[in-house]
This record gives structure tokens, C-alpha cells and sequence, in this order.
């Protein structure tokens, strides 16, 4: 669907100016920087609300069918939104994982039945959604899944554990990734893929503790959890499939998502300027010419980032690699987003050793806090490692 | 108010730029395979006649000058799609030099400069003579012209050199530049001794212009030449990095065609992480100089160049530089044995890599203009 662009114009001044009346003021509290990052019953209840704000207005959701909650207008429309939503600085919509992951998966593949079921109530924030691939045991290899789920009359038994569950605690339902049937040939055709209630006897959450020193993540314990056969997707044996298809939508490199931004923005502007007024060897740090080169090499690398997006458009300019541009997205915009911020506590000199909490630390620890939250998407989703083997194998043939 | 670093994030194509892009791709693919490459490496002028007049049939020495001399009539953004395709098949001619010494005087010089744009067009090979050193960021010139218009200087690293038959030579005309238009006829002998290059698909040469003297017509004086020639080098650099993209594609195709059936300890050695990982990073980096190179030549056009085009010029040619200099290294490297051998392609692409690092500046200059024009703002 191709929109006029002075409908996109004029769309882009109503989202805008509604972004501009309705930006929540400070709270008076820290904040999550991503969806990964929600700690408190505070925070959550401050981010549920200003989703729950920006749908009602009809800015999430905006390609969804209107039947399931959204506006069924273009995606462009969509996209424009997210884009004034990082410009205006607004929080994040902390529901990340059903607006971006599983609901565009539910809509792609999903019956009408699951459709009907979960698609407004990840729209509206009511239905919190989180992710249960990674075990403690199996971070990056997801098809070696442990955690068993064993029929037993109209329920699966489950138990086991996952980890690196964001929201975990908070969570009404989660995309489940379990063992269905141990010892096959392939370890991947064991697996099947639940949408699972989470408040149900034998489901624990354990907070874990981040480098940052707040939480965000969680271990989840399944002791003898019954969970409805119905809420398997598809059949038994197609977990990872499903997965597969999941992560496409984590990963970027299929459309569909409901929108809304999942972490805040940082810009090479923002790292810039955050250095203005401070000095290096006496002289003004954004004169020194060794800090301008790399920070000249950090606007080109986001710049690219950026073009490579626009290019991948055109098919006559991706003829050599046609998916190397989506596939390798991951991999580059979360290492570009690490190296910004791990570059912009390390120009702060001696501020750079200081951290939240203290009364100098510059603009309240946000770098530091930025740099090592920067880590939960190089590793999470896939680690960077991971994506270049992808990227190697399925894009330039190497072989595994 | 500060202007974002990110700036214009253009990035168009048409249909007749696909058009020309398939085209050229093929042509290069044809007339440069690896065997012919390396057949004219031991030439005088490092390529084929034919090929070049075939070249010029296609329309492409005068491809972004006016229809009124004889050209196609496109802006210099039509020539990003086939020095990129000269790049991947690493065919030499001198459609560089050419291009760049229409570029300059289309600019600079009004009607004075149609008969020589004429020729151009018409497959006469033209080339700048502008550097006096190997400091590509000096924009002061040695070379005299006095009011007799008798020249007096030495010129250094003159593109095709050798071949060319008419050289724009830049000179201090009473402290401002101008531009002497020179044709071979009127040097001695002596007057070209070319260059050794490390890049034996390129050719330069020093040329010795004292005591030629020009006639007035043939003499390009006042306000446009400087700003011509800041756009030269910029188109230069930009021109240079589409085809650095072209060849770093191609050195990234032929070490992963290499990783794919090279085994070492039972193992094709395309699956060792230590050696794929850094052909991500090729991959990763050919792909942002492809992005640079045909945003900068949407953001072109004939009017003098915009902060924009140049901002957009300087990352082509730092990237493209940058990759294909880790992309051509690693290329020997990941040969191992063989790839330390003159039979190895690997060794033209290093060879290529340390040419284009230099030519119309190597990448820290870039990024130190850059820094002035992006950073300067937050000062």
C-alpha cells in the first residue's frame, strides 16, 4: 500500500502535535531506557498507562486489522508515528514483545480463534507478554531446548526453566519454546510452541540483577505447571518453526510489528552533544582531533545504518547479497549502539568512573546506564556472534 | 540550533539508472575477465583500445555533459553506476581522468570550454594535471601562468598520463587558479615520464609543462574555476570510492568463493569463525560504501556541489577507501600460502587497495573535513 506523502505530512503534524500535548512529564523516577529494563511495579504501571494512552488515540497498532484493536491503515502510517515518538522522546511501550514479536507472528500465522484471543490485550497493555526460548543452559542454542512439556490429558505438564525472560514477572502469557518429545533425530523436531498462561500454580519468577544494579530480567521455574493443550500453537513438532518465524519478527527482518518504541532513542547527536562545555588536555574535547575522527567514524557508521535501510529498497542496488542488508540489521545497529555509548562515557574523563546515584555524574548516570544496558541486545535475541555465523552462512554461503 | 550530524538521508534510483547499472556490470564483466586483467598489467597503457572506443560508443566519456557537445546529457550521479561496475571487474581505461577533466571544465568554464567538452565527448582522452606533491589536501599551486601565457611548473601522479591528449593543467594565474588547456602535440619530448604504481591496472605520470604556452582560448581564468575544482576533487573522491565499492565486492566475492573449497584440518576452512566473522565485517562495510556512494550520487547535480553533496562525497571515499583496504588485506591473508604469490588475485586487489587509498585522499583527511563541516556547529 503505497500512501501519497501529503498524507503522511499532514498525519506526521496530528501525531506530532498530539505527542507535544501529551508527552507524560517526568515522574520523579528512573525510567527503563528499553523494554528489558522494567523493575518496578512503578514503572510498570506508569508505562502501562501511556500505552495504554497512545492506542487509544489510534498511534499503536495502526496496521493491524481494526477487528483486533488496530486503525487497518498503511504501515507507513505506523512508521511515521514511531518516528515522531523517538523525536518528541516520549517513554517507551514496555509490551514490546507482544506489539513487535508475537502479535505480527499471531496475525501471520495465528487461527482466527488466537487472533480474536490476544491481539487487543497486547494492544491495550492490559495482556503482558513475555519470552520463554532461552534456558540457562541454552542461551544461543535455542534448538538444544530443554524444558519439558508432557501430555497428560487436556494438559501439558511442564517443567524446567528458562531464563532471560523480560517481564517474566509481570507477564499474563508467554510464547513458550518446550520439549515435546525428547531423543528425535533432530533435535529441532522435539519442540513445540505454547501461548501459556503464566499465572497458574507452578509458575515462578526470579528476579535477576543486571550489571546496571536494577532488574529487569527473570528466571522462570516450571514445577509440574499444567497448561492447557489448547494453548499449543499449530501441532506438536512445529515449536520451531514457529520460533523461527517469531524471531524473524525480534530480528527485523519481517514487517507486521505493531510499533511504539522498545527502547529510547540515542543518537550520535546525543553523544555529541552531551560533551559540549568540557575540556580535554585544557582544550575544548570536541576540538581535540584524535575525539573527532572517532566521533566523525560513529556519525558515518549511523548514517550507514540509516542509507542501508533506504537502499535495501531498491532492488537493483541489493542484487549481490538480496538479504544482506535485513539479515545483517541486528547484528550492526546493536554493535553501533554499544560502541556510541561505550564512546561516550569514555570521553567523560573522570566523570566516566562515576555512576547513578551520584551527585556529579553527568545527566544523572545516563550513558553508563545506556552503555551496559546496550549489552541486553547484543546478546539478547541472539548474540552478535550468533548473527555473524547467519550472516556468514546464509548470507555469503560459508559453510557451518 | 544545531544541524544533526545524520543529515540528508536521500537515497534514489531509477529505472534508467538500473538500466545503465545492468549494462555496465555486463560490458565489464565481458571485456575484463581475470585473464585479460592480468594480460594488460604488462601493457604500456594498461587496457584495451577497443574496449575503451566501445566505451566511448556507449556514450560514457561523455556521459554527464551537455547534449549541446555531444553528451548524454545526465548529471556526473549517472557515472557512480559504471565505475562501480569497472571497480568489480577492475578494468583499467581512462574514463576516470576523462570523466573528472569534463567535470572540471563543464564547470568552470562556460562557453570557452564547449570545443574541448566537444572532443571529450567524442572519445578524445582528457585528464587533470593539478597535484605538486603527494599532499592531496594542498590547494595552492606552484605552476605559473603568465600574461603571455607561457607556463612554467612541473606536474605530479597525472592520471593517464601516457595517453591523454589533452591535459587541464592547473596553474597560478596572478595568485588566483586557472585552468591551461594543453594538448599532447604541444609537449616535449621529454615531457611525461610515467609512474611505477603499486596498482599495475592504473597509470600516472609525471608531466613537465615549462615553457608551453597557451592562447588566450585556451585559458580559464576567474571565480568558478576555484569552486570547479573543490567539486573536482570531491567528485574525484566520490568517483574513485564507486569504483573502490565495485572492487571490494568483488575481492569479498572471490576470498569467500576461496573459504568455500579451500580445506584445512578436515575442514572447508569457510567454517572457521576466525575467518568468517572478518568476511561479515567485509560484507558489512561493502554494503555501507554501496550506501554512501548511491546516496551521494542522488544528492548530486550540475549546480556547484551542496554541504550535503560534499558531506556525502567525503564518507563515500573514507568508507569505500577503509574496506577495501581491510578487504584487499585480508584477502592475502586468508590465501595463506598462495596468497602471498603474484599468480594469487588476492595481490591485485592489496595492489588496488593501497592506489585508491590515496587518490583524491586518503580517509583521515576526509573525516578531518568532515569533523570541520559536522562538528565545528557544537563548538
Amino acid at each position: 500500500m503505497s500512501v501519497p506523502a501529503s498524507e503522511l505530512k499532514a498525519f506526521r503534524a496530528d501525531v506530532s502535535a498530539w505527542l507535544a500535548d501529551n508527552k507524560p512529564a517526568d515522574p520523579g523516577f528512573l525510567l527503563p531506557q528499553s523494554f528489558m529494563e522494567v523493575g518496578s511495579e512503578q514503572q510498570l504501571d506508569f508505562l502501562r498507562e501511556w500505552q495504554h494512552k497512545l492506542w487509544s488515540a489510534g498511534y499503536l497498532g495502526m496496521a493491524w486489522p481494526k477487528e483486533y484493536g488496530g486503525q487497518g491503515v498503511a504501515g507507513a502510517f505506523q512508521k511515521v508515528a514511531d518516528q515522531e515518538m523517538a523525536r518528541h522522546d516520549v517513554p517507551i511501550c514496555f509490551n514490546t514483545i507482544g506489539l513487535n514479536w508475537v502479535g505480527p507472528m499471531i496475525l501471520d500465522i495465528g487461527s482466527d480463534a488466537e487472533r480474536a484471543k490476544y491481539l487487543k490485550g497486547i494492544l491495550s497493555g492490559e495482556d503482558i507478554w513475555c519470552q520463554g526460548f532461552s534456558e540457562p543452559d541454552h542461551g544461543s542454542d535455542l534448538g538444544n531446548a530443554q524444558t519439558r512439556a508432557v501430555r497428560d490429558g487436556d494438559d501439558y505438564v511442564v517443567n524446567g526453566s528458562k531464563i532471560w525472560t523480560t517481564l517474566g514477572n509481570f507477564a499474563k502469557y508467554m510464547i513458550l519454546l518446550a520439549r515435546t518429545t525428547p531423543n528425535t533425530e533432530r533435535k529441532y523436531d522435539g519442540l513445540s510452541f505454547f501461548l501459556a498462561p503464566m499465572q497458574i500454580p507452578g509458575v515462578d519468577a526470579h528476579p535477576i540483577r543486571k550489571i546496571t544494579g536494577e532488574y529487569g530480567f527473570n528466571q522462570m521455574f516450571f514445577t509440574d505447571a499444567r497448561i492447557p493443550a489448547d494453548c499449543m500453537m499449530g501441532e506438536e513438532g512445529d515449536g520451531w518453526r514457529i520460533a523461527m518465524k517469531t524471531l524473524e519478527y525480534e530480528r527485523g527482518v519481517s514487517a507486521g510489528q505493531a510499533g511504539g518504541l522498545w527502547m529510547i532513542r540515542v543518537l550520535a547527536d546525543d553523544a555529541i552533544t552531551q560533551l559540549q562545555g568540557h575540556t580535554r588536555d585544557g582544550d575544548a574535547v570536541l576540538a581535540d582531533p584524535m575525539v573527532r575522527d572517532r566521533l566523525v567514524q560513529l556519525a558515518m557508521e549511523e548514517k550507514a545504518l540509516q542509507l542501508g535501510q533506504k537502499r535495501a529498497g531498491i532492488s537493483a542496488l541489493t542484487t549481490d547479497y538480496p538479504f544482506s542488508l535485513p539479515i545483517s540489521g541486528k547484528y550492526r545497529a546493536t554493535e553501533y549502539t554499544r560502541r556510541l555509548r561505550q564512546l561516550a562515557v569514555a570521553l567523560q574523563g573522570s566523570d566516566g568512573a562515576l555512576y547513578v546515584g551520584d551527585d556529579d555524574v553527568r545527566d544523572g548516570g545516563f550513558w553508563q546506564r545506556a552503555y551496559f544496558n546496550a549489552f541486553s541486545a547484543t546478546i539478547g535475541g541472539g548474540t552478535t556472534q550468533v548473527q555473524a555465523n547467519i550472516i556468514g552462512e546464509h548470507v555469503l554461503g560459508l559453510p557451518k | 540550533m544545531t544541524k544533526s550530524v545524520i543529515g540528508s538521508l536521500a537515497m534514489e534510483f531509477s529505472d534508467e539508472q538500473a538500466m545503465l547499472l545492468d549494462v555496465a556490470r555486463e560490458f565489464c564483466r565481458d571485456k575484463s575477465p581475470m585473464d585479460v586483467v592480468r594480460a594488460n598489467l604488462e601493457t604500456d597503457t594498461g587496457y584495451d583500445a577497443a574496449v575503451w572506443q566501445e566505451m566511448v560508443d556507449l556514450g560514457w566519456a561523455g556521459i554527464a555533459l551537455p547534449e549541446s557537445v555531444g553528451g548524454a546529457g545526465l548529471n556526473i550521479g549517472a557515472a557512480v553506476p559504471v565505475m562501480e561496475a569497472m571497480g568489480r571487474a577492475l578494468l583499467g581505461t581512462p574514463l576516470l581522468s576523462t570523466t573528472l577533466a569534463g567535470q572540471l571544465l563543464a564547470r568552470a568554464g562556460g562557453a570557452q570550454a564547449e570545443p574541448w567538452l566537444a572532443k571529450i565527448a567524442a572519445g578524445t582522452v582528457a585528464t587533470v594535471a593539478h597535484l605538486e606533491s603527494a599532499d592531496w589536501g594542498s590547494e595552492s599551486y606552484l605552476a605559473t601562468i603568465d600574461s603571455n601565457g607561457l607556463i612554467d611548473g612541473r606536474k605530479s601522479y597525472v592520471g593517464d598520463a601516457g595517453v591523454a591528449d589533452i591535459f587541464i593543467v592547473v596553474v597560478s594565474a596572478d595568485d588566483n587558479p586557472a585552468l591551461a588547456m594543453v594538448t599532447r602535440a604541444q609537449l616535449g619530448a621529454d615531457a611525461v615520464q610515467m609512474n611505477t604504481l603499486i596498482d599495475l591496472t592504473k597509470r600516472s605520470g609525471k608531466v613537465d609543462f615549462s615553457g608551453v604556452t597557451v592562447s588566450q582560448d585556451a585559458l580559464i581564468t576567474g571565480p568558478a574555476v576555484a569552486t570547479a575544482l573543490r567539486d573536482f576533487r570531491l567528485l574525484g573522491a566520490l568517483l574513485v570510492a564507486a569504483e573502490a565499492a565495485g572492487t571490494a565486492a568483488s575481492c569479498l566475492d572471490t576470498v569467500v568463493e576461496y573459504l568455500k573449497t579451500r580445506k584445512q584440518f578436515g575442514k572447508l576452512i569457510g567454517s572457521y569463525q576466525a575467518l568468517k566473522h572478518p568476511m561479515v565485517d567485509i560484507l558489512c562495510g561493502v554494503d555501507n560504501a554501496r550506501s554512501f556512494v548511491y546516496h551521494a550520487a542522488t544528492v548530486l547535480d550540475d549546480e556547484p556541489l551542496s554541504e550535503d553533496a560534499e558531506v556525502a562525497c567525503r564518507m563515500a571515499k573514507s568508507q569505500a577507501t577503509d574496506i577495501l583496504e581491510y578487504a584487499g588485506d585480508r584477502a592475502v591473508q586468508f590465501h595463506g600460502g598462495i596468497g602471498f604469490t603474484w599468480d594469487c588475485n588476492a595481490q591485485l586487489f592489496i595492489r588496488r587497495a593501497q592506489w585508491v587509498r590515496q587518490a583524491f585522499g586518503d580517509a583521515l583527511h576526509h573525516r578531518k573535513r568532515l569533523a570541520n563541516s559536522l562538528l565545528d556547529q557544537f563548538l
